[in-house]
């Protein structure tokens, strides 16, 4: 399987300036590609566009050929960067994490989640915590891309580890591919296998 | 609820949302009791007695007389009984208005959401009272007129709650996801939309009931509303004020008391109802 973004222009409104001008790339499953760039040069707007969150002013995002659907599971999945905007406050937290799939109790146990904060409201938990919850819920077999979008930016060191830890797991087992998108240079050489540089695909920029 | 008050409470083993609900159903008991009681006074009670007139409040007339001699206890029960009619009304009749504009401006947007935005600000740029006494006037005044014109003026302010709520969620992260992770339009709604929206709504529903009775009393006292032999809050105190120069003062008080508890219990359910369903205070 294979993810492609096609010749993806996009900006906001008629009036905005162009954020992304003929962006091409693609990633084979099973690949860990990382894309850095510094602030505002449409790291997430990319992330957005190719999980299917946005439509491209032109350009498409494609999936084995074919574009991604527009309704059902979509196999690429995104997990953004505050987890606490990214589950919905009024759920107990073993609702959010079934909301797609339920995931196998080894799962939990190598992400670090306690079977007791299933029961809690997210206002209770930490944001390392309803993140780990954010990668379990996006982890079904049917997902076959993962687009991390700055997803360890604010979490602590050890946290980030065992995070990191799972999913270059998930990935081998499942052949999951991975999009990373970071400022982070260092865990971008550390965990993937090909580095982007947002700025040089950016052609017009 | 301060400080001193939580721990009073937190010591006698009292939670705070077991406090808090005792409140509403307090609250929800006096209004529901009133309401109930004054639909079936025998209006036998509040009678025109001539040998009455004027008595200071007592034992056999807790409230006192008017100058017709009739009881002002029942009367005011029958008056706030008669304005709550008024306020349910008016509360259901805006509130429908107000979702349907609120979602239908906020999920087809465009020139939909422009309309209801102008229509929105027309109302509210209107003073209220101005525009309850013009639609009453219009509709033949009376019990007609009164309730149509509260009913129909009370939805601006709930629309608007209810456009940005279901804005916000629609534009929010766990929605967004949800649509990604396969979950059909109809149970989003269901799970996420509504139970985001209704609080809100209810909250909104219930602060409505005090502005449509208050208002209900001031077009009455104005002249514009209610008939004068019909008993309600605001004939009794329009009433009151052609005497209470001459010492009778109990035409006013009582009924005016028994009208702020009625507001002040509506708010109470209100705002009650606003911590009860702030999920971040779950566990207090």
């Amino acid at each position: 399987m294979q993810l492609k973004a096609e010749h993806i222009d996009f900006r906001y409104n008629e009036k905005s300036p162009w954020i992304l001008k003929d962006v091409s790339l693609s990633v084979e499953e099973g690949e860990r590609v990382a894309i850095v760039g510094p602030s505002g040069y449409g790291k997430s707007t990319l992330a957005r566009i190719l999980a299917g969150y946005r439509k491209p002013v032109s350009g498409q995002v494609l999936l084995d050929e074919k574009p991604l659907p527009g309704k059902g599971y979509c196999p690429v999945q995104l997990i953004y960067q505050h987890p606490e905007l990214a589950v919905n406050p009024r759920w107990k937290m073993g609702k959010t994490l079934t909301e797609a799939w339920q995931p196998p109790k080894e799962l939990l146990d190598r992400m670090g989640i306690e079977p007791d904060w299933l029961t809690r409201w997210p206002s209770e938990l930490s944001g390392g915590e309803l993140q780990r919850f954010c990668i379990a819920r996006a982890l079904s077999p049917k997902t076959r891309f993962l687009i991390c979008d700055e997803i360890s930016t604010m979490l602590d060191v050890i946290t980030q580890a065992q995070i990191w830890q799972v999913l270059l797991e998930e990935s081998e087992k499942n052949r999951l591919g991975l999009l990373v998108i970071t400022h982070n240079i260092t865990l971008a050489q550390r965990v993937c296998d090909r580095i982007i540089e947002l700025p040089r695909l950016n052609k017009d920029l | 609820m301060n400080e001193n008050r939580r721990s009073l409470l937190e010591a006698r083993g009292i939670s705070r949302r077991a406090w808090i609900a005792f409140v509403i159903v307090c609250a929800s008991i006096y209004l529901i009791g009133v309401f109930i009681w004054g639909l079936l006074l025998n209006p036998e009670t509040y009678a025109v007695h001539y040998e009455n007139k004027f008595l200071a409040p007592s034992l056999a007339h807790p409230f006192g007389t008017d100058f017709m001699g009739r009881d002002m206890f029942y009367r005011s029960i029958k008056g706030l009984s008669t304005s709550l009619v008024i306020g349910v009304l008016a509360a259901i009749v805006s509130s429908f208005i107000a979702l349907f504009l609120g979602i239908v401006s906020a999920v087809f947007g465009g020139w939909v959401d422009k309309l209801v935005n102008l229509a929105i600000d027309l109302c509210m740029g209107l003073p209220h009272l101005v525009l309850l006494l013009l639609i009453s006037f219009m509709m033949g005044r009376g019990v007609k007129g009164i309730t149509i014109a509260v009913a129909v003026t009370h939805w601006p302010a709930l629309s608007r709650i209810v456009r940005a709520e279901v804005l916000q969620i629609r534009s929010s992260q766990y929605v967004q996801t949800a649509y990604r992770l396969g979950v059909s339009p109809w149970k989003v709604a269901v799970t996420h939309m509504i139970p985001h929206v209704l609080p809100a709504y209810f909250v909104g529903l219930m602060l409505l009931f005090p502005h449509a009775i208050m208002h209900e009393a001031a077009v009455t006292f104005l002249g514009f509303g209610l008939p004068a032999e019909m008993p309600s809050i605001g004939v009794i105190l329009s009433e009151a004020m052609k005497h209470i120069v001459t010492g009778k003062w109990w035409l006013a008080v009582f009924p005016g008391l028994l009208l702020l508890a009625a507001l002040m219990f509506f708010d109470a359910i209100g705002e009650n109802l606003k911590k009860l369903w702030n999920p971040s205070s779950g566990n207090e």
